[in-house]
Formats: structure tokens, C-alpha cells, sequence
């Protein structure tokens, strides 16, 4: 094993064992982090596919991650009046399920990286940047003016959903739900960056002339990379909104965007574990810095400098080295 | 509707298209010269309407808050090129996001710990304030007329400047062909420093004007960022022609699609409704735009091949 | 102008009629008409800046000429992109290497083998341990000689070693024609020997239409030489005829002896 693995691995068991013993130790507020922690990470994973494998510089990620986060609002906001989200053409009811919520968010956050994907993928570089940062905020801003859900208000909810099964308000059995779905889709983004699919989106991302010189094309790549990349940060979304048990146009923001760029890019561009170690990393400042000075964000702001213009790799690149190609 | 009513919101979309010409040039002309993005740009637009802020709570005068607002624009602008920006040119888009998204985090959060949450003020001076009669019995407020003025104004100077001067010269030149530039003897860092304060200088006017109509505070930068990013988009990317198209289509669109969308659902819809949907349509209309003639042309009104 | 276009049109590969392209003031292809022949090496020569790289890019569909027309196997091909002409068989290197610079040398051997096998969209099973795909490309690999650099990162290769991988990566096409823009380039003396003696086979597998600058390689691979001086095919003929061109020798082999 080398050290990237190893360093995956242990930060993989930290994550499960901090609110193991939390739980014992009756600390529900470190199992919140925790949460929040493999929240956050599985958000960066989605985002880390379009912009680690592909080299999409989105800046509208928030905008899968609201419509997620929406989705289980107004789901759940249904579910608690009793009143039906549509009478016609067919009752549609809100659900307090998160099974169904889920299936919702990552269609909605799907087709939205669907539409969204299919016009900006049609220019590239700081235009790309631009168009993705600007469709992000077109959705802020309807979300802050579509006054039936809250506005700018936000719309809270009042229980958690449920899962079959699990008491969701145990917060230890919370967290394993999220857990779990930040482990799959961990495995899932280590099978598609070996998969044929990675193999041509990588490549793509590299040097766009080869790839169509073999017969791909670019475009399809990464429009299929980047509806992928938004249903798993609207996934995220649901979750996040779930474990707060509210959602706001905030989650929409693009300083939201920033931030779980934030994560990717803290943790180590492109690598596997990048996302989950930027996202502890980032929770751990927050709660760190932020009970030093209510101005951590200055902190943030020169780490992530410092990061940027003098240590490239991130933490899992200054501790294991340069990236070793796939075998 | 009245006539009158439509001729202020245009008059009203205008002022806002000639604010968001003065955003929009400076973000222009730092991608085409240097090819750099810079999300900070919105922090110096903000430190222009704080400098204006304090300088005119001192002193008592809007000329020298202006002045002030171009002068710590510019020169927070020089020092953030020379401190950091310098090092991202050679950088892809990637690092030069989040350098200058850390940027705005140092520049919002540190001016919040100066100057804490809450707004400052910055009045209209009392010769400025008050409507005016224009011809067809229009009153407007003289302050707007203002704005529009002097943004033309500086409109019209930045197209002299980069049209017949020596140093637009060298920014043209600098738009084709870096080694050209080199060759022809122009010692190209200075030359960047001096683009970069330009633009900082023009947003932070831009603060300041935008700053006695509505408040002085952090964050205020942001939405008009991304409406100058809209604008670019627009126009195509180191046009600087393209920037004036498109903030003056910005302005007017966001302006009077705000007021007349309403009511134009009013006419087949009951009034609530009419006004909520209305409103949500607006927030969007600009995007929309950007949508359509990014459907017909990728790059923009006037963008060549970026 | 020595013109040996064959009227009848059997056999013809590629077909390049009446192209021109300008960059501005800059005419880059004036009227140019050319064929590529079934089992024939064409050498295309000229010097620095004469448009070869230009007309290349016009015959994979990466520009856009202003008129005139290419065909490929017979079928007019001025509507599709350069992925469709990739898929219909054409092959090309290019004069700076465009390789994914991160991938091993395998990995863009296998890149190779997947575009021309197609089931890009296959997002779980291990690309590297698809059989048939790293079969394919070692097979390609061997035959130019990087087999025992298939595990190096593309980018520690040298120059020489990248311009042999292209040519790797275009055989895992199996490609019905070749496009190459200077295959030879930074490869030695040694180097440009064993690919020669590589290309004079390959023709026999599919035709090549070849820039090289290498006066010893073109001289003896080409069957025929077309001579490109500011854009414009001074001559067309056999290596005998293009030696003993008085046109050619006056406007290109006489003055400056190629590179
Ligand atoms: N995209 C372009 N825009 C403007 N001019 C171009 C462009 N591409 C090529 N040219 C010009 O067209 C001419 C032909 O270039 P080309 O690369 O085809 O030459 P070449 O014969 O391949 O030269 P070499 O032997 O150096 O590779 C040159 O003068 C070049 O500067
Ligand atoms: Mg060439």
C-alpha cells in the first residue's frame, strides 16, 4: 500500500470512529460534525469528478447542491401541511422519506446539470467559469423571489425524515446513513476514474486534440461527467438540508459553489480522498478558528492562498507525493 | 403604463448599465490583456465605497470622496496585483479562481472586522439631491442623471485612451501578442500593474456612485460581479466595446423586465400571483438572455476566438 | 507541373480538390489538389511555413478550408467534424505531440484502442484490464518500439519517443489512411532508420500521406512527392522527376539544404 492509500484509509476509519465513540461518550454535537463532515465530502466527490477527472472549473455546483437541498424542503414541507404538491394532471404528495426524497433530488439536480451542462459546455475556459457562476446565481435569485417556499427566508422543517428501518433522530444512526451513501460514491468515483469512461474523460481534460483524434467526442464526455458530478452534489444537498432540517437560498449562493471547490482543492485536485480530507479539514477550521475569531474566514482565505500559489497537490499531495498514474 | 413611467425605468436602466459598463471594463480588460480572471474584482468595488464613505464623513465633500474612491481603488488594486495576482498569469483558470475567491474572503472579512456588519452612509450631496425636470414633464432625480453622465464620460475616456494612446498602444498590443509587446520594448509588468489598477479604479468609482444610492457594506460587491460576469459574457471576453453592448442590455433588461413583468402577467393573471411569478421571471431575465445569444454565439457579440 | 493525378480515380484514398485557406492577409493553401493512392506513400515537403501543417489540418477536419473540397474513400467528407473522419479511418500524428502528458504510455495506447473499439460510456469495469483493448495497444506499442516504455509517464518521454508514440496510438486505430505532420522529428539517426523501415511495411497496410523534413526518409520511402511553396503545390511526380524538377531544385532543394 502506498501512502495515498494509507492516508485514505485512516482518514476513511477516523470518520466512522469519532462518532462511534462520540456516541458513547454521549458528544451528539461531535456527531453532528461529523455529518456535516461526510456531507460536505460527498458534495466535493460529485463536484471532484467534473473538476478533478474533467478539468470543469464549475462554479455553480451550489446550484445542485440547493436543488437537492430544495427538493427535500419542499417534499417535506408537503409531507407536514398535508397538502398535496400537485392535484393535477395526478396527486402528487410531499413524502417525509428520504429514499424518495433522494431519487427526487438526484433527478432534479440531473436534469438541472443537464440544461445547465448543455449551454455552457459549449464554451470552455474562463467563459465556462463565468456562464456555470451565473447560472448558479440565476437560481439564487429565483429562489430567493419564489415566495411559496420561504423565499429568502428559507423553509424549515420541523422532524427529520425517515428511513426504513432506522430512527433517523438518533444522530449516530444518521450519520451511518450518510456515511454509507459517501462511501459508495467514494467507490463509485474510484470505479469510473479506471473506468473507460474516466480513462477518455481524463484524457479530454488533458489534451481535447487527442481524444478526438481517436473518434470521441469531448463534449459528450463531459456533459455526461458533469450531470453525474451534479446528481451526487444534489444528493449531498438533500442530505445537508436533512441534517439541518432547513433550507435556505443560501445553500445556493456562490459562495457555497467556492467552498466545496474549497474542499476539492484543500483535500488535493483529482485525488480520490481529496474531497473527504478538505471537508474535515474545512469543518475543523471552522470550528477551530471560528471560536478563536468570528473573522476566521480571513484565516481561510490566506491558508487557501498559501495553498494555491505554493503547495498544489493539497494535503494528500504534500504527504504522499506526486499522483501516481492509474494501473 | 405611462409613457413618462417607461421613459424613467429606461433612464433608471440605464444608470444601472453605465454602473455595470464601469465593472465590467476593468474585469475585460484584465482577462484580455493578461488573461486572468478575477473574482476579487467586486472586494475593490467595495473598498472604493468604503474609502468614499470615510472620506466624505471627514471632509464633507463628494468630489474628494470620488477622488478618493479612484485613488484606494487603484492603489489596493496595484498591491494585490504585485502581491499575488502577478503570480497566477502563468496559472490555469483553476488557481486563479481560488487565489482571488481567497481574495475576497481576506478583503470581505477583514473589512467586516474594521467596520463591522452595519452599513456605513454616504450621502448624496445636497446639490446633487432632488429631482429634475427634463423635457416631456419628466421629474428624475438629478443624482441618476449624474451617474449616467460621468459614466459616459468615463466611457468615453477609456475608448480614447485605448483607441488613440500610446498605452492603449500596448494594451491593444498586449491583447494579440505578449511577445510583441516584449519586443517592442514595453516593460510588460509595469504595464500589467497599471491595467489592473485602471480596472480597480473604474469599480471602485463604480462603488462609490452606486454606494450614496444604496449602501456602503460588505459584501456589496458580489451581485455586481456576477451581473458584470453576465455582461461579459455578453459582450465577449476583452471587448471593450462588447462590455458597453452588454451592461447597457443588462441595465435595461434586469431594470425593465423588474417593473413591466409584472404587469404584463397582470393582464392574464389574478394581481398576487401575477406579481410573484412575475418577479421570479425578472430575477431570471438577464440569465435568460445570456442563455439565447450564448446559444447563437459561444463567444459573445463581440468575442473573438478566447 | 508535373501532374500524375490518376484520371480514372481507382484506388484513390483521399482526394483533395482545388482547397484554399487564408489567415487574413496570409494565404496558407492555394488550390491545392492532391491524392492519396491505395499502398502509396505521398511525401509532402517544403519549407518552414509553406502550409503543410495547414493542409493536414484541413484533411483531419480541424480547420475549416474556404473552399475546395476533401473526400475520403470516395465520399466527400467536407460536412463532418474531425471525429467523424476519425471514425470513417483517418489516422493522424501531430507536429507537436498532443498526448495525454499524464497518462503512461500504455494509457494513451489503450485511449487509442478504445476511441476505435467505441464503449466509451462504461463507467465501472477497470479499463487497464480490458484483455482486448491493452492487447491492442501493446501490440501497437511493440511495433514501434516503446513496448518496454509502456509503464513511463508520457511526459518523462523524450521528444523522439513522443512523435513515436502518435505513431503508436494512430495503429491502434487501424486507420484505412495516415495523416503524419514530421513523424521524424527529434528521433536521431538510429531512430529515423527503424521508423523508416516501419513506414516502408506499414504502406502496405494503409496509404500515408507524410511531411517530413528528413530528405534521406522521404527520398526512400516516397512513391511520389508533392512540393508545397507559400501555399501552393509547385510539383507533383515520382521521387526521380521531383529530384530532377529544375522548379523544385530553383525554389527549394537548390537553395537551402532541408533540416
Ligand atoms: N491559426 C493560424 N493563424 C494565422 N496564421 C497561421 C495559423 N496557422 C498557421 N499560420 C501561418 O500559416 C503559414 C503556414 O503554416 P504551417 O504550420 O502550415 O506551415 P508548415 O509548412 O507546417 O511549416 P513547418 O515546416 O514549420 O511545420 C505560416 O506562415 C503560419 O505562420
Ligand atoms: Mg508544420
Amino acid at each position: 500500500m502506498n501512502r495515498e492509500k494509507l492516508l485514505n484509509t485512516a482518514v476513511i476509519l477516523l470518520l466512522l470512529a469519532i462518532p462511534l465513540w462520540a456516541h458513547m461518550a454521549e458528544e451528539p454535537f461531535l456527531i453532528t460534525l461529523a455529518t456535516k463532515v461526510a456531507i460536505l465530502a460527498l458534495a466535493g466527490v460529485g463536484l471532484n469528478i467534473a473538476l478533478g477527472i474533467g478539468g470543469l472549473v464549475s462554479l455553480g455546483h451550489a446550484a445542485f447542491f440547493g436543488i437537492g437541498g430544495y427538493a427535500m424542503g419542499i417534499l417535506a414541507a408537503h409531507a407536514q401541511n398535508y397538502e398535496p404538491l400537485a392535484e393535477w394532471p395526478m396527486l402528487i404528495e410531499g413524502t417525509n422519506q428520504m429514499p424518495v426524497i433522494w431519487l427526487v433530488a438526484v433527478v432534479a439536480s440531473a436534469l438541472a446539470a443537464l440544461v445547465i451542462g448543455a449551454l455552457s459546455l459549449r464554451t470552455s475556459g474562463v467563459y465556462f467559469i463565468m456562464i456555470t457562476l451565473a447560472f448558479g446565481q440565476m437560481l439564487y435569485y429565483f429562489a430567493i423571489s419564489w415566495t411559496a417556499y420561504g423565499g429568502e427566508d428559507g423553509l424549515s422543517i420541523w422532524v427529520r425524515n425517515e428511513f426504513p428501518g432506522l430512527n433517523t433522530l438518533v444522530p449516530l444512526e444518521f450519520f451511518l446513513i450518510c456515511y454509507v451513501i459517501l462511501c459508495a460514491a467514494l467507490w463509485f468515483a474510484a470505479r469510473l476514474a479506471r473506468a473507460p469512461f474516466g480513462l477518455a474523460l481524463s484524457a479530454a481534460r488533458q489534451c481535447e486534440a487527442r481524444v478526438e483524434t481517436v473518434g470521441i467526442t469531448p463534449y459528450q464526455l463531459r456533459l455526461t461527467a458533469f450531470v453525474i458530478s451534479g446528481a451526487i452534489t444534489g444528493l449531498a444537498g438533500a442530505l445537508f438540508a436533512d441534517l439541518n432540517r432547513f433550507v435556505s437560498p443560501t445553500m445556493l449562493s456562490w459562495h457555497t459553489s467556492g467552498e466545496i471547490m474549497i474542499f476539492v482543492i484543500i483535500g488535493g485536485v483529482g485525488r480520490l480522498f481529496g474531497p473527504v480530507i478538505g471537508a474535515a479539514l474545512f469543518i475543523l477550521l471552522e470550528h477551530l478558528l471560528g471560536g478563536i475569531s468570528d473573522y476566521w474566514q480571513i484565516y481561510l482565505g490566506g491558508l487557501l492562498l498559501i495553498i494555491v500559489l505554493y503547495a498544489r497537490g493539497g494535503v494528500i499531495g504534500a504527504i504522499s507525493g506526486r499522483e501516481v498514474a492509474h494501473d | 403604463m405611462s409613457l413618462i413611467l417607461i421613459l424613467e425605468q429606461i433612464l433608471n436602466g440605464l444608470q444601472f448599465g453605465v454602473m455595470l459598463f464601469l465593472m465590467a471594463a476593468g474585469l475585460t480588460l484584465v482577462f484580455g490583456v493578461m488573461g486572468l480572471i478575477n473574482l476579487a474584482h467586486g472586494a475593490l468595488y467595495m473598498v472604493g465605497a468604503f474609502a468614499a464613505a470615510i472620506v466624505a464623513a471627514w471632509t464633507g465633500s463628494f468630489v474628494l470622496a470620488l477622488v478618493a474612491s479612484l485613488a484606494a481603488a487603484a492603489a489596493a488594486g496595484a498591491l494585490v496585483e504585485l502581491l499575488v495576482i502577478r503570480k497566477l498569469y502563468d496559472r490555469d483558470h483553476l488557481d486563479q479562481v481560488l487565489a482571488t475567491f481567497a481574495l475576497i474572503l481576506i478583503f470581505s472579512e477583514g473589512t467586516r472586522w474594521v467596520f463591522g456588519s452595519f452599513p456605513l452612509f454616504l450621502d448624496v450631496p445636497s446639490y446633487l439631491s432632488g429631482p429634475i425636470s427634463l423635457p416631456g414633464g419628466i421629474e428624475y432625480p438629478l443624482y441618476r442623471l449624474t451617474i449616467i453622465a460621468i459614466g459616459l464620460v468615463v466611457a468615453a475616456g477609456l475608448f480614447w485612451l485605448i483607441a488613440r494612446t500610446r498605452i492603449g498602444i500596448q494594451i491593444r498590443a498586449g491583447e494579440s501578442d505578449r511577445e510583441m509587446i516584449a519586443a517592442l520594448g514595453v516593460d510588460i509588468s509595469k504595464l500589467y500593474t497599471l491595467v489592473f489598477a485602471l480596472g480597480a479604479a473604474l469599480a471602485g468609482l463604480a462603488g462609490a456612485l452606486v454606494g450614496a444610492i444604496q449602501s456602503v457594506q460588505v459584501g456589496m460587491g458580489e451581485p455586481v460581479l456576477i451581473l458584470a460576469f453576465v455582461v461579459i459574457v455578453i459582450g465577449g471576453i476583452g471587448s471593450i466595446k462588447g462590455a458597453m453592448v452588454g451592461a447597457l442590455l443588462v441595465g435595461l433588461t434586469d431594470t425593465l423586465g423588474g417593473v413591466f413583468l409584472p404587469q404584463l402577467f397582470g393582464l392574464f393573471m389574478e394581481p398576487a400571483s401575477a406579481t410573484s411569478v412575475g418577479a421570479s421571471l425578472a430575477s431570471m431575465l438577464i440569465y435568460i438572455l445570456m442563455a439565447a445569444i450564448l446559444l447563437v454565439r459561444p463567444s459573445g457579440l463581440y468575442g473573438g476566438q478566447h | 507541373m508535373t501532374d500524375m493525378t490518376d484520371p480514372s480515380g481507382a484506388g484513390q484514398v483521399l482526394k483533395v480538390s482545388d482547397l484554399s485557406k487564408s489567415f487574413g492577409a496570409l494565404q496558407a493553401s492555394k488550390n491545392i489538389t492532391l491524392d492519396l493512392r491505395a499502398g502509396e506513400i505521398h511525401a509532402l515537403i517544403g519549407p518552414n511555413g509553406a502550409g503543410k501543417s495547414t493542409l493536414i489540418k484541413q484533411i483531419s477536419g480541424e480547420l475549416r478550408p474556404d473552399s475546395g473540397s476533401v473526400s475520403l474513400l470516395g465520399r466527400p467528407v467536407d460536412d463532418l467534424d474531425r471525429v467523424a473522419r476519425a471514425r470513417m479511418g483517418l489516422g493522424r500524428t501531430f507536429q507537436i505531440s498532443a498526448l495525454a502528458m499524464e497518462f503512461t504510455v500504455l494509457q494513451n495506447a489503450v485511449l487509442g484502442a478504445l476511441g476505435a473499439r467505441g464503449g466509451v460510456f462504461r463507467f465501472l469495469g477497470n479499463v487497464m484490464r480490458d484483455k482486448a483493448l491493452v492487447a491492442q495497444a501493446e501490440h501497437a506499442l511493440e511495433r514501434v518500439g516503446l513496448l518496454s516504455d509502456a509503464k513511463r509517464r508520457t511526459a518523462d518521454l523524450s521528444h523522439g519517443q513522443r512523435r513515436q508514440l502518435e505513431v503508436a496510438v494512430a495503429l491502434t486505430l487501424q486507420p484505412k489512411l495516415f495523416l503524419m505532420d514530421e513523424p521524424m522529428a527529434g528521433l536521431g539517426a538510429g531512430g529515423s532508420q527503424a521508423l523508416t523501415g516501419f513506414l516502408d511495411t506499414l504502406r502496405h497496410e494503409a496509404p500515408i500521406l507524410l511531411v517530413e523534413h528528413d530528405m534521406d526518409a522521404v527520398f526512400a520511402l516516397a512513391d511520389r512527392i508533392s512540393v508545397l511553396v507559400y501555399g501552393e503545390v509547385i510539383a507533383t511526380g515520382t521521387t526521380e522527376e521531383i529530384r530532377n524538377n529544375a522548379e523544385v531544385q530553383r525554389a527549394y532543394l537548390g537553395e537551402e539544404e532541408p533540416v
